[in-house]
């Protein structure tokens, strides 16, 4: 008889308004494997594991654990039962000293009794930490460790609570490549011990790297379990789409002598803490040419951009646009200049939600297309009719709330909107965070086609396959230095660079 | 030298600013689970006039009836800031306006006004108040005498409060789970922490706390009831919660500077001293300050930089989607 599997997820359904988040999945996890959970975003991966953490309760199936059913009412619950999860947005309280931290969820240990003291606590972090490869400084607060320190602190809280089962939200997105290779490592240790991994991701190369057998979702869907062992990424990757997948390529690459359209020299600005966040940062880009800028999160790409644009005052440092300098710290100076923007947060930084199509999209235009203080509605409405069928905007019509649009569809009307007007150089901001494939290839080819029409762009992104597909160069950005990798398609040397060392 | 003027208006600074501690020390409770409340005003007049309506009719000896009244102030207190625990927690409603509406509700021409005129409370002296406890003796020992020994017991349990709040924050499973829950709620209910209740919990008594201090007013400092007579020392409160960067020992601090600040007038008075305008600079200076630190705190950084609970302000809602 085999074993009862660690998980086993029957005829799950969980329903949000509007959306079938899951639609009766099943899904099963041995004791001591590595399983993935692979799919595009939007397909359910999180909703699924948020249901396994007690996060959300499903509106329909059963769970076991180990053959036992359980139904939790509460992320505590879950975490008593032994499945611990480390989830995307870290759940840690920033003020809080690791120590402090752990204490907070245990109720067994050194933090059961109503005096506490997060000191004792300290041995066992350091033991654990050397254990799995998780060095840590107990005695740190939360706020002063990078992203990557961040979650080891939670995957050390999963363990410091004795998880059975870890569940692993999109682990990698924070971390260089590096510091991912050490998480496998850890991650197949804790699979050997006889702990059950459950790893999220929609990379395939992770997931082949990492998993002994991959679970399939899609919209809401478990589609196939596989072992790793017989699939490749192709067929994974067409089981995670559902049809063969065509990616974009750079067609005529800028040219080295084109004009500059944007020069930044010596430019520093600081963080949201008022820690420097851009040290002496240089960088030229020619019309027509897409200069990427890789690096892990956090690195100073936001403060980067937006001391661009104009959103964020700089410390020192110039910025030319077109050959004509530019009063930095001035949003409306900067797209006076010619400067468009897709910023990372779309939603909330690059449109009003509340507003109309229509009206977003002249968020730039009206105060050109006005009649003195009237706006010209009737020029607006048709404009963005246009807008909506060259940018093919899936939506009821211009006076449609931009809130009900998807990912994809909002990313359209922002690049609408700042290519409408003359832009001589456009800043994108991880442009396709967050979009499905299809969604990623259409704002990949409006970047190509932006450039190929004589528009510079500055492409910030944490994805080295988009990074690889649209470059003409690649700076890599480390705590707020910028360097040149030599060879633009050079994947080693681009992840040493973002790891901070130097490339032989 | 007991007469002298720093030691006179250090003295009364102390019985002056325990009010106004007090209800600092409520708000920090609130503010630290994440809930401000700015009904602070509004309880410490419901708490001022129904303590004095217990010791004006309770017939009892001095002892009970005070006790009562403390007890009576703190349920008021509790009572209305539950109001608000429901409108912010269940409801979701806008803090500030939540906070705004209660103090006016309770306050001046509101609640207070209308429970102290229809209980004919005006213009009466107190039938029992607090006085000092220890014996004149001590009171009469030099400097510390009149500051320290010259006090009613509510000082003295104020600064039992200061010392068990700073015990509970710094070194208490509970004190710690309320730190989570005003930095980062949705970390704090991963961990199993009921937010809900822990919030609750924190506003209610943090209301308690705010009637106490209303009814130290009328039961310790000015043994009367008056209309308004908190005269928006829980506006003061709010601010000097801020000032103390939301630690309990450092609102003793700023309590007692603003306790003197208020005493000084009637002793430079009393003494024919004259700084020019005394009475409009030195009344005007707790309000003064308090405009400026609300309008420093209101930029977000700064508040980060001063240690203000990372969701101050801010509901909770778990199923985000």
């Amino acid at each position: 008889m085999t074993p009862a599997p660690a998980v086993s997820m029957q005829g799950i359904v969980k329903r949000f308004p509007g959306v079938l988040a899951n639609d009766h999945v099943d899904f099963e996890a041995a004791v001591g494997e590595v399983h993935a959970l692979l799919g595009e975003n939007g397909a359910g991966k999180t909703t699924l594991s948020n249901i396994l953490a007690g996060l959300y309760r499903p509106d329909e199936g059963r769970i076991l654990l180990y053959g036992e059913p359980v139904d939790f009412a509460s992320p505590r619950e879950a975490i008593d039962a032994g499945v611990g999860m480390v989830h995307q947005h870290f759940r840690l309280v920033d003020r809080f000293t690791v120590a402090e931290n752990l204490v907070l969820g245990d109720h067994r240990g050194a933090g059961r009794h109503f005096h506490i003291d997060p000191g004792a606590v300290e041995v066992q972090v350091r033991t654990l930490g050397e254990r799995y490869r998780l060095p840590v400084h107990p005695h740190a607060r939360i706020w002063q460790l990078s992203v990557g320190e961040q979650q080891r602190v939670e995957i050390l809280n999963a363990l410091y609570q004795d998880a059975r089962i870890l569940i692993l939200d999109e682990p990698t997105a924070v971390l260089t490549p590096d510091e991912a290779d050490t998480l496998f490592v850890t991650l197949r240790q804790m699979a050997e011990e006889g702990r059950t991994v459950i790893f999220i991701s929609h990379k395939l190369h992770e997931v082949m790297a990492v998993s002994d057998r991959v679970t399939v979702l899609r919209a809401g869907r478990a589609v196939a379990t596989v072992e790793t062992a017989d699939a490749t990424s192709q067929s994974l990757a067409s089981l995670m789409v559902g049809h063969e997948i065509e990616t974009v390529q750079r067609r005529a690459p800028g040219r080295p002598d084109a004009p500059p359209v944007l020069e930044v020299v010596d430019l520093s600005a600081e963080s949201d803490r008022g820690t420097s966040a851009v040290k002496d940062v240089s960088l030229t880009v020619r019309a027509g040419e897409i200069v990427a800028v890789a690096g892990v999160a956090g690195n100073g790409q936001r403060e980067l951009a937006e001391a661009i644009v104009g959103l964020r005052p700089c410390a020192k440092g110039s910025i030319r646009v077109d050959g004509r300098p530019l009063e930095t710290g001035d949003a409306r100076a900067s797209y006076d200049a010619g400067v468009g923007y897709i910023p990372e947060d779309r939603l909330g930084t690059g449109l009003a939600p509340s507003l109309s199509i229509a009206q977003n999209l002249a968020l730039r235009s009206y105060r050109r297309e006005s009649w003195g203080p009237f706006l010209e509605l009737g020029r607006m409405h048709d404009d963005a009719d246009k807008a909506i069928r060259t940018f093919d905007i899936k939506c009821a019509g211009p006076d449609e709330e931009t809130d009900y649009l998807s990912g994809g569809n909002l990313q359209k009307v922002v690049i609408a909107r700042e290519l409408g007007t003359k832009t001589a150089v456009l800043i994108a901001a991880s442009p396709t965070r967050g979009l499905d494939v299809a969604a990623v290839e259409t704002v990949h080819r409006y970047l190509l086609d932006a450039a190929e029409s004589g528009t510079g762009v500055l492409l910030f992104s944490e994805d080295l396959d988009e990074i690889l597909a649209l470059n003409d160069r690649v700076l890599v950005m480390y705590e707020g230095r910028l360097s040149e990798a030599t060879d633009r398609r050079n994947l080693e040397e681009i992840g040493l660079l973002m790891a901070g060392e130097t490339p032989p | 030298m007991n007469n002298s003027l720093l030691v006179v208006v250090l003295a009364s600074g102390v019985a002056y600013g325990t009010p106004l501690l007090y209800a600092a020390l409520g708000e920090l409770l609130a503010e630290r689970s994440g809930v401000l409340n700015l009904g602070v005003e509004g309880m410490m007049l419901v708490g001022a006039v129904m303590g004095f309506w217990t010791v004006e009719r309770l017939h009892a000896n001095t002892g009970i009836a005070l006790a009562a009244a403390i007890g009576v102030a703190a349920l008021v207190g509790a009572a209305l800031a539950s109001i608000h625990a429901f409108l912010v927690i269940t409801l979701r409603s806008s803090q500030i306006v939540s906070g705004l509406a209660l103090t006016i509700f309770a306050g001046v021409v509101g609640l207070s006004s209308y429970l102290g005129n229809d209980l004919n409370l005006a213009d009466q002296p107190a039938a029992h108040q607090f006085s000092a406890v220890f014996p004149k003796s001590m009171q009469d020992w030099p400097i510390v005498g009149p500051i320290v020994f010259g006090q009613n017991v509510l000082v003295y349990a104020s600064w039992a409060c200061v010392v068990a709040i700073w015990l509970y924050l710094s070194r208490t499973r509970p004190g710690l789970n309320v730190r989570a829950v005003g930095e980062s709620p949705a970390a704090a209910d991963t961990m199993g922490i009921n937010v809900t209740a822990y919030r609750y919990a924190h506003t209610l008594v943090g209301g308690a706390f705010a009637g106490v201090a209303g009814a130290t007013i009328t039961l310790a400092i000015t043994p009367q009831w008056v209309d308004g007579i908190t005269g928006g020392a829980g506006w003061i409160a709010i601010a000097l919660v801020i000032f103390a960067f939301w630690r309990p020992e450092l609102c003793l601090v700023g309590a007692y500077f603003f306790g003197a600040l208020q005493a000084l007038p009637s002793q430079l008075q009393a003494r024919s001293i004259s700084l020019g305008p005394t009475v409009l600079w030195s009344n005007a200076l707790p309000y003064v300050m308090t405009i400026v630190v609300l309008v420093v705190v209101s930029s977000g950084t700064a508040k980060r930089r001063l240690g203000a609970p990372a969701a101050l302000g801010t509901a909770y809602v778990r199923e985000e989607k």
